[in-house]
């Protein structure tokens, strides 16, 4: 088969992945709605939250956007996170995952795949909420970033795809047992990751872990761009290179325990 | 040396046909428990042959070794003429397998569905096969509803479809007509029968169901505890034991009756 046919025949596999949950997102309303339903809560909550603070504190009334900036790329990573792992619980409560691993899918075809979903995910909820934020604050993120958020947005995303495939690798190899780690494993991240407050504000101990985290650094340089309207390079540097350590650790994590599961026989009993 | 299964295929000699299947010493231990314990099987392409036994006799666990879904501690496995798992990807594209213990996605129409393993599968012509597939398995009037909303027997003739749309030239099936009412039942091995003549494909399936097996299957693998315990056509097989159906035959080996033999 010549390499051409065989990219061909590859990019037609994870358009067959991307196509299967864009038909279960696009055809249902309540999913559609769900999507942009929390992030919306959670603009407006901090939205009218920055109102109240702009007549009391002096650092939000000089940066205005800083909460909503913070939650809408906080979202981010959350959404991205989530979308990856709700494609493969899809697969499991669908009990369909099997079918895709006879199939001729490679594993890095399928992962591709999900993160086309889950970047779609991102741009449905976030971008929903992004937009809402514009009639009832009059606040455009694009505005209030700049050109930063086009790195903060794609570091933050890829983050949380990492952590999404630690956790899609436990799913697999300890069941729908540990779903919930999907939902709740990203909200250690936060409060670590400074997004509402600078990483100073934590404990000593702490802060070391704070900057291994990629997030700590945006977070960091989104209030930096904010407050004192400068672009932090070396901020964006060290979350690059972090971010390399955990797409590299997410990845051999969900290799290794995809591994682990196929030893044991858990790709065909997937479940609780 | 593997040992091959004696009764030539229907359609073509055995010293003509490839081996579709070469299984050699597989073993697979849970723990402390043997769920296959040193296996040996050769299937020769365009046979439809049929793992039997008892609950707990490993052909569940024998079929997702051959499909790479579960990894032997021992053995090896070779389908098509290539070794399993290294060759996975050449094989994978030329097989397929179905099980009522799995779904399609329950919410996607039947057509989204075998649109998605068009393109996993790589078809040049999806809608053309789907056209085909929906023609041969009477699948036209349900292609646009939601495969949630069909009875048990709608969908496994979807499940089939599914299976066939790469029109593999090895085939897995496990419990095949599982569920279904006898009509549905026939109609589905009258389907598979037919597919299989016009194709000369090789069938591996695993059935609780003496009928089915009697019906398809040119040769019977009986398995126990993890083991291949007989072989034989099923005239092969009756003749041997004295016994007038497959089901006897089965409760002979699934209840130790030796004597019967």
């Amino acid at each position: 088969m010549s390499d051409l046919r065989a990219l061909r025949l590859s990019l037609r596999r994870i358009r067959a992945v991307f196509r299967r949950h864009a038909y279960l997102l696009l055809a249902s309303w309540p999913r559609l709605f769900e999507l942009v339903y929390w992030p919306a809560v959670q603009m407006l909550l901090w939205g009218y939250l920055t109102l109240f603070l702009q007549e009391q504190s002096g650092l939000v009334a000089r940066a205005s956007g800083i909460f909503l900036s913070a939650v809408l790329l906080w979202d981010t990573l959350f959404r991205g996170q989530l979308g990856v792992a709700i494609c493969f619980l899809e697969e499991m409560y669908a009990r369909h995952l099997a079918h895709l691993f006879v199939s001729p899918l490679r594993p890095f075809e399928l992962v591709i795949a999900v993160f086309g979903i889950s970047f779609l995910r991102v741009a449905i909820g976030v971008g929903g909420a992004a937009l809402l934020a514009v009639p009832i604050f009059g606040f455009v993120l694009p505005r209030a970033l700049g050109w930063a958020l086009l790195p903060y947005f794609a570091v933050l995303l890829m983050f949380g795809w990492a952590i999404g495939l630690v956790i899609v690798g436990l799913v697999l190899r300890l069941g729908l047992a540990a779903e919930n780690l999907a939902w709740g494993a990203i909200f250690l991240v936060q409060p670590i990751s400074g997004v509402y407050y600078p990483v100073a504000t934590l404990p000593a101990f702490l802060q070391p872990i704070a900057w291994c985290l990629p997030s700590s650094a945006i977070f960091e340089g989104m209030r930096a761009v904010l407050v004192e309207g400068r672009f932090d390079t070396g901020l964006l540097a060290w979350a690059l290179v972090t971010l390399t350590f955990w797409l590299a650790g997410g990845a051999v994590a969900f290799v290794a325990l995809f591994r682990s599961a196929r030893r044991l026989g858990l790709l065909l009993q997937v479940g609780e | 040396m593997i040992p091959e299964l004696a009764r030539p295929p229907r359609s073509e000699p055995a010293f003509a046909s490839p081996l579709a299947i070469e299984v050699s010493g597989l073993e697979k231990r849970f723990g402390g428990v043997v769920a296959v314990g040193g296996l040996d099987f050769a299937v020769p392409a365009g046979r439809t042959v049929a793992l039997l036994g008892p609950n707990g006799a490993g052909k569940t666990t024998t079929i997702a070794m051959l499909l790479g879904l579960l990894e032997p501690d021992a053995g090896t496995i070779r389908l098509l003429g290539a070794e399993m798992p290294r060759a996975r990807y050449a094989v994978l594209p030329r097989m397929n397998f179905s099980s009522p213990y799995l779904d399609l996605p329950l919410r996607l129409t039947v057509r989204q569905n075998l649109l998605v393993y068009a393109d996993l599968y790589g078809l040049d012509d999806p809608r053309g096969r789907i056209a085909e597939l929906a023609a041969m398995l009477d699948l036209r009037d349900l292609l646009d509803r939601p495969t949630g909303k069909l009875s048990a027997g709608q969908k496994t003739r979807v499940h089939l479809a599914k299976a066939l749309i790469n029109e593999p030239e090895l085939l897995l099936l496990d419990e095949p007509t599982a569920s279904l009412d006898p009509d549905s039942a026939d109609r589905l091995r009258g389907h598979l029968e037919r597919w299989q003549t016009a194709r000369k494909a090789t069938i591996l399936l695993a059935s609780h169901n003496m009928g089915e097996v009697e019906r398809l299957a040119d040769e019977v693998l009986l398995m126990k505890n993890g083991r291949l315990v007989d072989r034989g056509s099923p005239h092969e097989l009756l003749a041997r034991y004295g016994r007038r159906t497959l089901e006897e035959v089965f409760l002979d080996v699934a209840r130790d009756r030796h004597g019967a033999r």
